[in-house]
């Protein structure tokens, strides 16, 4: 059945852990991780609560596959309600915490309360305690990382933390694993670190034997990675490029956001795309990046692992940063990357590390740079603010220098850990803030694609492109080409892959599996790994089941149709050259056939008969 | 050639093994005094708890392992040797000659200098007939006291406290274990021991055992009296040399051999616990009396003795311990070099400890207690002296990392 | 003519498939601490290294068995533990200076690759060729055995 049917509950305010049953009953209809521990929060949590105060609870969940042989089956969530935008967050993550989580037996850990004093969760195998973190407590989450798994002498060990930012209280502060993997986005880092939680680390050694048929499973995972294997994207392009391939493939078509989605069309895009790293640099004849990894049991292995120039301005005398680490991926070269208008890659490797060792966001933070980019730009914010930094689009050099501040707390870190929302608003710009729900965009321009456009103002924690990745459409033609700049059939596609994507995330896949797989490979191996029917129309059913609910805990915490709005810039602004030259996103014409779609009335509420069907 | 080889221990048999290996035409005997075939002084604790059946300590299949091998197996004493005459004098009076001789005759246990040692509640674990003994007197609930918590004492530990005893052990040194592990690791090892409800007694040494009627009664040195249904002695082991000691054949510590395992009679050779041969890390001559030596000893021994050996580098002393679960090691110079650095890690409150001790960029010594995984590496990496370099800053970082240094530096991973 | 696993470190991505399948055919269940085959990670470097027993001439570990315990598969020439014969005494674990035979607390054994009968399942379930079984001619098996061995005095001595 591949759940292990346990979940850990840590009290933090009590300092107890204690196991319990997993409730099979959602289970069967909320199969694992996002879905299941939604179903948890939902229950347990009341929407209206204060995100950074101890009735918000954070949930690490794992699926039905993570920990098993299915490719990419290694991945974990962390659900609860975000302090950044106040609705229903889950971050899904890699590398190998969530595999360990289930070999030590556990499909989740509901942390609840707050912690008097800093504390770690140690985890090994059925024994489960939490030590004190005050030696932890100021320390990024590399070094954390490494403390605690020198502690217990154990490289084995695999740790969950968050960084320095995170204590600071920017309010999109990750959950890092496995040092380079994040929970990313939502800020569900600042809620571990509002329970004074600074780590959990755990090691398994019990395995997963209950898989429901262990043959069928073989076959349908085996069948699943040649899938990939001849895939053109998950065989060749990802592995060798990672979803850097992108970055000037969306260029190309017109839909690269640039300087905090003031232009479209970066210029200096091929200089910070996946080609530029694999050319060897002018400087020392090596390439930006060393390889690729993978995550737990991923058959794609689409990480980046950079080296970023011994003698760059970025890393120089700075010898712990001249090593491998984890590179740029697409969404964070864009915001880091083009969204700042800087195009130095050493630079924004440079930086991209300091996100992965200090625990922040580089979507969001990316984006609310480029916000105070913008506001300086135009003398809203000043050297007065920045601590002296000329924080103007475009530079290198006070990227990087307002980074190193940042992840210490010091100069204008508290302004830029507000994220650009309330930024924005703080400096009396809100109209320049690039977000929906308060989560930033990430690199996709809703002018030039409208599909995603949709998708971002419908998505259930904030702006977001893994919620319903329409670009596998409307760009590469996954499954189906269809035209970017059409509205017509978006609401279908967007509910389409929102719920399709609500139940990869719920079963420990990744989602960039589904550039080669259909329901058809992902249903026979839930259904083989797991009891009960896992066909792919119940596997549908529950994806779009999932969403509704995330939208019911939406709801209840007052959001409304109000809220899936998009920016003006993006509705009114149109594109000033390129081949989408004077397009804007057309929501009007999408959200209504959405609602429909979906079953939703008309001001986007969910009717009794749309939660009867889906048994809510 | 006629090869005879004194003593039925894994010295011995590998010894056999390799001479048939080397010589197909050769007569070889083993000569072994013991009443049972050749077997393992190491699978005594596993028999010690029903883990396996006497059967289960033997080296080999004794059934058909030597005679497909063709070589002779003799279950008798050799009383004398001869090494003018090139023979040596069976307690049956036969003669045998030979044109290579290996003493392979082990090593037998101290007994120390306490009254009341030969009292019928004593006894030694060294033999499967000392094993049955114990297993007789060992009974479940029964007071047993242990003299001595060396390597022996401790591999006996974990199957009288299975077997249900009340244990008591005592130790002159201040540690456990204290020829094998440090003040911390042996520190580990007795709260351990103590938290398994052994009763443990370091720096301490027993005064006198006396007869008490229903059993004996054994006096601390430090006042203390401990009442026993069976005292258990492992105060060490020495060389059984009495073979050669009417000879010129040199002894020390134990019989002294070369590089090649040969004595100072250049036909007679020595392997195993009997054996003072040279020592991997300090280039001296000493009694390792340890498993993994007597067998690299049988095996040089023979080469040399079937003339296609080579100068031995010498023997690393090792050791790995199962005290009731926890599991230690230890290697080489584990207590360090002059000038040497050292890394180490503890953490007393899961008894995890591990320490390396450098000689400029290389592995010298190691130890640990709470690891299973990759230890033998230690022994690669000390063995080979390979040059550390970067490495060993990051292992004085973190000397877990033990593994991927062996790799780093032996194994070609570079692909850029 | 007998194969040997060809492990190309160049091409891991550090997945664990191997690890999985290995602990699979062993164990029954995905274990990765169970396995035989470890990947090492080299962060710093951006490398990984899948690692086990290159079963050695020199058989450091049968040789040190003290119960007979190892043994040579004639078919594989893989060096195979035998449960009902190996009492856990761990001298193996200290005499194989490749730390590829190892303890393991939940059988009271020792375990170590034993080539799965000829089929080994990392590298039937390795995704970029990184382990391969081929014809053990000269692999980089071959290889990594050679720059082990010479590294090891001990293996020159006597061979």
């Amino acid at each position: 059945m591949s759940w292990t049917r346990k979940i850990l509950r840590v009290d933090l305010s009590k300092g107890s852990c204690t196991s319990e049953a997993l409730n099979m009953d959602w289970a069967n209809q909320y199969l694992g991780q996002r879905g299941l521990a939604s179903k948890y929060l939902t229950e347990e949590v009341d929407p209206k609560c204060d995100a950074l105060g101890p009735d918000n609870k954070m949930i690490m969940a794992t699926g039905p596959l993570t920990g098993t042989m299915a490719s990419t089956g290694g991945r974990y969530s962390v659900i609860c309600k975000s302090p950044l935008t106040g609705a229903i967050a889950c971050s899904n993550s890699g590398g190998f915490f969530g595999a360990e989580m289930k070999f030590a037996g556990y499909d989740m850990i509901i942390f609840e309360g707050k912690s008097d004093k800093p504390v770690y969760l140690l985890i090994q195998d059925d024994k489960a305690e939490l030590r004190s973190a005050e030696h932890l407590w100021g320390k990024s989450a590399w070094e954390a990382d490494d403390i605690v798994r020198a502690t217990h002498q154990d490289p084995q060990l695999r740790v969950a933390c968050i960084g320095r930012t995170a204590e600071q209280g920017c309010l999109y502060a990750a959950v890092m694993n496995d040092k380079h993997r994040a929970a990313g986005r939502s800020g569900v880092g600042t809620v571990m670190a509002s329970k004074n939680l600074k780590a959990v680390a755990v090691r398994g050694t019990g395995g997963i034997g209950n898989v429901n048929d262990a043959e069928a499973f073989i076959a349908a995972t085996n069948d699943g990675k040649a899938a990939l294997a001849e895939n053109a994207v998950t065989g060749q392009g990802l592995p060798a490029f990672g979803t850097q391939v992108l970055m000037n493939v969306i260029n190309g078509v017109g839909a690269l956001p640039a300087r905090n989605m003031r232009d479209v069309g970066f210029e200096g895009a091929e200089n910070i795309s996946a080609e530029a790293m694999a050319e060897p640099r002018k400087s020392d004849g090596k390439a930006n990046l060393t390889t690729n990894g993978a995550c737990f049991g991923c058959t794609i292995a689409c990480g980046r692992i950079s080296t970023v120039d011994p003698t760059h301005f970025s890393v120089k005398d700075k010898p712990q940063y001249q090593g491998a680490s984890g590179g740029l991926e697409y969404e964070a070269a864009w915001a880091l990357g083009a969204d700042t208008g800087v195009d130095d890659l050493d630079a924004l490797t440079y930086v991209n590390f300091l996100c992965n060792e200090d625990g922040m966001d580089p979507i969001t933070y990316g984006a609310t740079v480029a916000a105070a980019m913008e506001m300086f730009e135009d003398g809203t914010i000043t050297t007065k603010e920045t601590g002296g930094i000329e924080l103007k689009f475009g530079s290198a050099e006070a990227f990087v220098a307002i980074t190193e501040q940042f992840v210490t707390g010091e100069g204008f870190a508290k302004d830029l850990g507000l994220g650009s929302k309330r930024l924005c608003e703080k400096y009396k710009r809100p109209e320049l803030s690039m977000t929906v729900k308060g989560q930033e965009f990430p690199a996709y321009d809703p002018r030039g694609i409208q599909g995603i456009g949709l998708a971002y103002a419908t998505s259930n924690r904030g702006a977001c492109h893994l919620r319903g990745y329409t670009i596998a459409s409307e760009v590469l033609g996954i499954p189906v080409k269809t035209e970017m700049n059409d509205t017509d059939g978006k609401a279908e596609l967007v509910k389409a892959f929102q719920d399709a994507t609500a139940l990869v995330d719920s079963a420990g896949l990744c989602v960039f599996t589904t550039f080669a797989w259909g329901m058809d490979n992902i249903a026979p191996q839930i259904d083989a790994a797991c009891e009960g029917d896992w066909s792919v129309e119940n596997c549908l059913e529950t994806g779009e089941r999932i969403w509704n609910m995330e939208r019911l805990f939406n709801e209840a915490a007052g959001f409304t149709a109000d809220d899936d709005k998009l920016p003006k810039r993006l509705l009114k602004e149109v594109i000033k050259a390129g081949p989408t030259e004077g397009q804007v996103n057309r929501l009007g014409e999408m959200l209504p056939k959405y609602y429909e779609a979906r079953g939703w009335t008309a001001d986007g509420k969910i009717p009794d008969e749309t939660r009867q069907r889906l048994s809510l | 050639m006629q090869h005879i080889i004194v003593g039925a221990g894994p010295a011995g048999v590998i010894a056999a093994e390799t001479l048939r290996k080397a010589d197909p035409d050769a007569d070889i005997a083993i000569i072994g005094d013991e009443p049972e075939p050749p077997y393992s002084r190491m699978a005594i604790p596993y028999y010690l708890i029903n883990d396996i059946d006497e059967s289960g300590t033997y080296l080999r299949d004794p059934k058909r392992h030597f005679a497909e091998l063709n070589i002779e197996l003799l279950q008798q004493r050799v009383e004398t040797i001869d090494p003018s005459g090139k023979s040596v004098t069976l307690a049956d009076g036969a003669s045998r000659s030979y044109d290579k001789l290996l003493l392979a005759t082990g090593s037998h246990p101290i007994s120390p200098p306490i009254p009341g040692l030969e009292l019928p509640q004593v006894h030694s674990c060294w033999t499967l007939e000392d094993a049955r003994n114990i297993i007789e007197r060992a009974q479940s609930g029964s007071n047993v006291v242990l003299i001595g918590a060396g390597f022996i004492g401790c591999i006996i530990l974990e199957a009288l406290v299975k077997r249900g005893v009340n244990l008591a052990v005592v130790e002159t040194g201040n540690r456990m274990v204290p020829r094998m592990l440090d003040d911390k690791a042996g520190g580990l090892l007795e709260t351990w021991c103590k938290n398994k409800g052994i009763d443990v007694h370091t720096s301490c040494s027993v005064d006198a055992i006396s007869d008490s009627g229903s059993g004996v009664e054994v006096a601390l040195s430090d006042g203390g009296k401990l009442s026993a249904a069976l005292v258990i002695t492992a105060t060490g082991v020495k060389a059984n040399t009495d073979l050669v000691a009417g000879s010129d054949i040199k002894i020390d510590q134990g019989v002294l051999v070369n590089r090649r395992m040969q004595t100072s009679d250049p036909d007679v050779y020595a392997a195993g616990d009997v054996a003072q041969g040279v020592d991997f890390s300090t280039g001296n001559f000493e009694v390792q009396a340890i498993q993994p030596t007597a067998t690299d000893h049988g095996r040089i021994a023979a080469l040399n003795m079937a003339g296609q050996g080579d100068e031995h580098h010498g023997t690393l002393n090792m050791n790995v311990l199962d005290t009731v679960g926890l599991i230690s090691c230890s290697f080489g110079l584990w207590m360090g070099v002059d000038g040497g650095d050292s890394a180490e890690l503890y953490n007393p409150d899961e008894f995890q400890y591990i320490n390396l001790q450098f000689d400029g960029d290389h592995l010298v010594g190691a130890s640990s207690v709470g690891k299973t995984q990759h230890v033998g590496v230690m022994r690669g990496l000390i063995e080979s002296k390979i040059h550390l370099g970067d490495w060993k800053d990051r292992l004085l970082q973190d000397p877990t990392a033990i593994m991927e240094a062996y790799l780093a530096c032996t194994q070609e991973l570079s692909y850029q | 003519m007998q194969k040997s696993l060809n492990i190309d470190p160049g091409k891991c991505t550090g997945c664990l498939q191997c690890e999985m399948a290995c602990s699979y055919e062993h164990t029954g269940t995905f274990n990765p601490s169970r396995s035989y085959i470890k990947v090492f990670t080299f962060h710093h470097e951006g490398r990984f290294a899948p690692y086990t027993c290159t079963q050695c001439d020199e058989a450091w570990c049968m040789r040190a068995c003290p119960v007979d315990a190892i043994s040579v598969d004639i078919t594989t020439g893989a060096k195979v533990v035998s449960d009902d014969k190996c009492v856990g005494c761990k001298v193996c674990t200290i005499a194989c200076p490749f730390g590829t035979i190892n303890y393991s607390q939940a059988t009271g054994k020792v375990v170590k690759c034993d080539l799965c009968g000829g089929d080994p399942q990392c590298a039937a379930a390795c995704p970029t060729d990184a382990i391969t079984y081929v014809d053990a001619d000269w692999t980089g098996y071959d290889r990594m055995q050679a720059s082990a061995a010479k590294s090891l005095p001990s293996a020159e001595a006597t061979a």
